[in-house]
């Protein structure tokens, strides 16, 4: 067994995960007390979409699914907390995290339904369509959801705690949330790794490779792609659930196509041919539109050009890129 | 012979065309069977047909006597149903290795789970490194399916439908598209493992010399119905193939 598993190149040695893993955990650690808490709550949102990357990229990078419409899922989950604050005053954020899950997955169930049948630029514009639909259904009826003014989300308790009387809310949600938030993040990271290094992330694979041939080794295509829709869902509405007590409103904005347009952007950045680069993609992506506003009013221009030198210069993205000079490094200097 | 397989009037139109025009068609328990005629004569078709990529206009498919005609191509493949391709279909991203361990993982329903490590299913591991073995194809195993040769494809489409372990399995033009040379030993790999282990193989050919070779029984096909069925030598013989297969410079 032990020589078959080394034998077969998936196989990584925990050590060498260690190696990088481990200081980057110690680093998200100690962010809060290195760095200010402006930063600190940057950081936090970049892990937030961090989550709805990997999501996202099961679709994209695992079964070859361009979504653009993910922004749908990320504001069923966000609107799922408000809803849960404003009709059924609850506080807790587990049951907030618990609520946003039963929502994107009744809303990805009946839009992955539909989606699945189809792939290419059909399952791209049904999928924005459908989430245009839903954008539009919280702009208008603004007597359930708030409309264009949107719906507050407080403070929420955390594991059954409130945050103090005298704690300043800033401190709360750059420290005692953004704690909360690396947990839930590492939760994810952990079971999206083990889903895409799992036979059925094979099968996957395999369908985005040869879709004719998976059918002959007996895969149900549209199986295997609507479980992937729905766990690529429930990561991206886990997402906006955490997002929203940050950002402290939730409008019809975080359902907009645009918005589905930035989780591609943050996953191409980071390159979407491997696990880690909708994470680097979507951090360096919040500090880099953060930058952009601040420098020019012209940002949305600036990002523009970035994209475009990304998919010519850098196309497997920042951590396909890094590989590549890795690997190129280790051969030199092996020689 | 025991049946394996059986046709009855299975009909396949594609518009005026008929591609497959109530054929009776029968395949014996572990035999090697190969499929000829021209090009458009409908053995493709056939196939396809019977593997469950086209449904049938009209007509029943039986593999053991049990109607497999509405069944779908999962149910087929789980009856014992596998084929390759005319055009090799392989996943060009995975490596050899995966390729052939899909199949293994997708006949064992391991393909369903989600929290668990496929680098720890060893024994699925040590079967795709066997049936590489077994097809010459182990010092490729870490290497991307579509960065191999031809002729290397053409295996690993056969070993990826062998890894089903299939009881009938269609190959479609395993030889195309590689060299002279090369048809032979890719050939003797082939009807070695079918013939090894008692699987039943239906080989769509156009080299003659292939087919006469390796075959325990050939079935000519032309223009969507079978035109003759026999031994090598009774269709070596048969005038009706001579004049619509080989043409009259062979007559």
């Amino acid at each position: 067994m032990t020589e078959i598993a080394l034998a077969h190149p998936g196989v990584r040695s925990p050590l060498r995960t260690a190696v990088w893993a481990v200081p980057i955990a110690v680093l998200l650690v100690v962010v809060p007390w290195l760095l200010d808490s402006y930063r600190t709550i940057q950081l936090e949102y970049g892990l937030i979409f961090g989550i709805a990357g990997i999501g996202f990229n099961l679709l994209l990078g695992y079964t070859g699914l361009l979504s653009f419409g993910h922004a749908a899922y990320f504001g069923v989950g966000a609107y799922s907390v408000a809803f849960m604050v404003k009709y059924l005053h609850v506080s807790s954020m587990e049951l907030f995290l618990l609520g946003s899950i039963v929502g994107t997955l009744i809303v990805t169930a009946v839009f992955g339904y539909v989606c699945v049948r189809y792939t290419r630029i059909f399952f791209s514009i049904l999928a924005l369509s459908l989430s245009q639909v839903l954008w539009s259904l919280a702009f208008k009826f603004f007597w359930v959801t708030g409309g264009t003014d949107g719906l507050r989300v407080p403070t929420p308790k955390l594991l059954g705690m409130a945050a103090g009387e005298n704690e300043d809310k800033t401190y709360f949600l750059s420290h005692g949330y953004y704690y909360y938030v690396l947990a839930v993040f590492v939760i994810c990271v952990a079971v999206m790794w083990l889903i895409v290094h799992s036979p059925f992330a094979k099968a996957l694979q395999a369908i985005r490779d040869n879709e004719t041939r998976a059918r002959f080794v007996g895969l149900r295509i549209r199986s295997y792609r609507f479980v992937a829709f729905l766990v690529s869902g429930v990561f991206t509405g886990i997402a906006g659930a955490l997002w929203v007590p940050l950002n402290g409103l939730v409008t019809p904005d975080a359902m907009v196509w645009t918005f589905s347009g930035e989780i591609v952007f943050m996953t191409v950045l980071g390159g979407f041919r491997n696990f880690t680069g909708p994470i680097v993609g979507a951090v360096v992506y919040n500090f880099l539109k953060d930058y952009a506003v601040g420098f020019t009013v012209y940002w949305q221009t600036f990002m523009g050009v970035i994209l475009v030198v990304l998919v010519m210069v850098l196309p497997t993205g920042i951590v396909g890129s890094a590989k590549l000079l890795w690997g190129t490094a280790r051969r030199r200097l092996a020689r | 012979m025991t049946a394996l397989l059986e046709t009855q009037k299975l009909t396949k139109y594609f518009g005026e065309t008929h591609a497959v025009d109530k054929v009776d068609f029968f395949v014996g328990q572990g035999e090697v069977l190969s499929l000829i005629g021209s090009n458009g004569a409908g053995k493709t078709s056939l196939v396809n047909l019977i593997s469950g990529l086209f449904p049938a206009d009209s007509g029943k498919i039986f593999l053991r006597g049990v109607d497999v005609t509405h069944q779908t191509v999962q149910a087929r493949i789980k009856a014992g149903i596998a084929r390759s391709f005319q055009i090799v279909n392989l996943f060009d991203e995975l490596t050899v290795l995966d390729n052939v361990a899909l199949s293994i993982f997708s006949r064992e329903g391991k393909t369903k789970k989600l929290f668990s490590l496929a680098d720890h299913q060893g024994g699925v591991w040590q079967e795709a490194h066997d049936i590489l073995r077994q097809f010459g194809l182990e010092t490729k195993a870490q290497s991307l399916a579509g960065g191999i040769s031809q002729g290397e494809r053409k295996l690993l489409d056969v070993a990826v439908a062998y890894a089903l372990k299939p009881q009938l399995l269609f190959l479609d033009e395993p030889t195309s598209g590689v060299s002279t040379r090369e048809k032979a030993p890719i050939m003797d790999v082939i009807t070695s493992i079918v013939r090894t282990h008692g699987i039943t193989a239906v080989v769509i050919e156009h080299d003659m010399d292939i087919i006469f070779r390796y075959s325990d029984r050939i079935v000519v096909m032309h223009q969507g119905v079978v035109l003759a069925s026999g031994t090598p030598e009774e269709i070596r013989n048969d005038e009706r193939v001579k004049d619509a297969v080989f043409g009259p410079a062979h007559a």
